[in-house]
């Protein structure tokens, strides 16, 4: 074995150990995460944590149910706004729009992606939550005002996957429908939709992660307030809002609590990945 | 009842193109908005003064130095660990179990909210590893939070390169990483840097896991130990606690130019690795 093989050699093994950064990672996340988090989550009792609506630190109440119940809340509005908006954009960029309009729409909603979310949450603020408060009342900061701006957030997500599995099937699909007579948006709806359906469940499943982790947003929009909201125009907070909101000042069993809330985000998000890795998997082995 | 599909055809194109129009329009509202708003306060001054009275007066200049240290930092570590990892994804290996555990860590660790990144940089690096809140801590845990992004673009762009490449490398005697360093590896780059780019973005904008690692002092940095503010975080201060709106507005700007040039530059390097492989 000569000195270029042995190299060869020692750059595989060095090669393969840095492939393993990121599962090192997440596997250290996993670990200090659970670590922090869980010893108190039993002293109080898991039933407490979860279900209990009173968070009180100081208090040493530590009850995440209004929490919980307000991450759900505006994932859902979120995905009321975004998910049929960037079905739309995903169908006209693929199927009703020319070459040089889409090469002018595609990088502007890929722009939408990088706009950093403190600024959503700004325009949130200085437009959307006044404009929610003088005309339909309340507070204006509200579970309406974090849907929408998440809605908005959520939808480069939604529209490039879906755009992506629409792109990749076959033409011939395109092409019998067509030929058997069908218009354009029957084709959509009847061949082209339901072809492609794994990839959109992947496309709105990892947009509902998005929302549900989105913090800085919805800090500044949702008013915050812990209780369970009575209707969408009533304040909200998060389980991404409530460890932003007190880490900078919590210290003990107040900061472990912030870590249990961070296990069960955690734990949401893992989910939701494990299904959307599952369905695009399915995609890939249902087309060979 | 059925409807003439045509008909129904012309007002489901008019729905779609409706909704994609109101999108488009959101999108170029808010730059606009932020830019017109914002713009008046920029001026040179406002870039190279740094923030007096915890930001009631002066310019941005430190955040603006807070920001490139602390995404440069981060693509300093993220960038060899990325690209590594998609040259063993593409270059010395087949699918198998091992790939696919690689593949799915990426994924996941590419899902988790940057808040939990904040979370976990704060407990290991502010307070375990006593690098308190430091460029270093932010850079490290920002490093984390883009390694996903840099390895799929970087593996994207590896694949891309036309498999002659290697084949004739091959054939004149070089050994695989002969064929990697100075074959694949220099065709693979402008793809590269657009991961690099589009990360470069992520960092500029993140808030959430920067405010817990690296802090919010307004001073200069001077070692890799200080603690620093980037533009979002400053910009986020500035409007959440009412301090100075119309600082508010320009930092925003700022921030909102930055990530145009960041999108251009990244739209401009793909087409080019495009147009260059097919």
């Amino acid at each position: 074995m000569n000195r270029l093989e042995r190299k060869d050699r020692l750059v595989r093994l060095a090669l393969l150990a840095v492939a393993f950064s990121a599962v090192s990672i997440l596997a250290v996340i996993t670990v200090f995460m659970f670590e922090q988090g869980t010893p108190i989550m039993f002293k109080y009792g898991l039933k407490n944590f979860l279900a209990g609506s009173d968070w009180y630190p100081s208090e040493k109440s530590f009850g995440l149910w209004p929490m919980i119940v307000g991450s759900i809340y505006v994932t859902f509005g979120a995905m009321v706004i975004g998910v049929p908006f960037g079905l739309a954009c995903a169908i006209v960029l693929t199927e009703f729009s020319s070459k040089p309009v889409r090469r002018v729409i595609k990088p502007v909603i890929e722009l939408l992606a990088g706009i950093p979310s403190v600024v959503y949450g700004f325009i949130g603020v200085v437009i959307l939550v006044p404009f929610i408060r003088e005309t339909f009342g309340g507070p204006g900061l509200s579970v309406l005002a974090a849907s929408i701006i998440l809605g908005i957030m959520i939808l480069p997500t939604i529209i490039s996957i879906s755009v992506d599995s629409l792109q990749a099937l076959p033409p011939a699909y395109r092409e019998g429908s067509i030929a058997l007579g069908a218009t354009k948006w029957q084709t959509v709806r009847m061949a082209l939709l339901p072809a492609a359906r794994s990839g959109i469940i992947a496309s709105i499943i990892l947009g509902m992660g998005r929302a549900i982790g989105e913090t800085m947003a919805v800090i500044m929009i949702a008013g915050n307030a812990v209780s369970v909201p009575g209707s969408i125009l009533a304040p909200v907070r998060t389980l991404t809002s409530n460890i932003a909101l007190e880490m900078g000042y919590a210290a003990g069993e107040h900061r472990q609590a912030l870590f249990a809330t961070g296990v069960i985000l955690f734990l949401i998000i893992m989910v939701l990945n494990t299904m959307a890795n599952l369905t695009s998997a399915r995609r890939k082995r249902d087309r060979g | 009842m059925r409807f003439d599909p045509r008909l129904e055809q012309r007002i489901v194109k008019v729905l779609l193109w409706a909704m994609t129009v109101l999108t488009v329009a959101v999108l170029v509202f808010i730059v606009f908005f932020i830019l017109r708003k914002g713009l008046p306060a920029v001026s040179l001054d406002f870039l190279t003064k740094n923030p007096v009275d915890m930001g009631k007066g002066g310019g941005i200049f430190s955040t603006v130095i807070g920001t490139i240290v602390l995404t440069a930092l981060a693509i300093l570590i993220a960038t060899p660990l990325g690209v590594g990892t998609a040259i063993y994804l593409t270059e010395y290996t087949w699918e198998n179990a091992v790939t696919r555990v690689i593949r799915f860590g990426a994924e996941c660790l590419a899902g988790i909210p940057s808040i939990i990144f904040g979370l976990f940089g704060f407990i290991l690096f502010v307070t375990k590893l006593g690098f308190g809140w430091s460029i270093l801590s932010g850079g490290l845990t920002l490093a984390f939070m883009i390694l996903p992004t840099i390895i799929r673009t970087s593996e994207e762009a590896i694949r891309s390169v036309p498999p002659a490449y290697r084949t004739v490398s091959f054939s004149l005697g070089g050994t695989k990483w002969q064929t990697v360093t100075r074959v694949v590896l220099p065709s693979a780059v402008p793809g590269i840097m657009t991961g690099i780019i589009l990360s470069v973005g992520r960092s500029i904008g993140e808030t959430a896991a920067v405010i817990f690692t690296a802090g919010s002092a307004l001073r200069l940095p001077t070692s890799l130990f200080s603690s620093s503010r980037t533009m979002s975080v400053h910009f986020y201060i500035l409007a959440r606690e009412g301090i100075s709106l119309s600082r508010a507005y320009g930092t925003a700007a700022v921030l909102i130019i930055a990530i145009l040039a960041v999108n251009i530059a990244t739209y401009y390097l793909m087409n080019k690795f495009i147009r260059k492989y097919s």
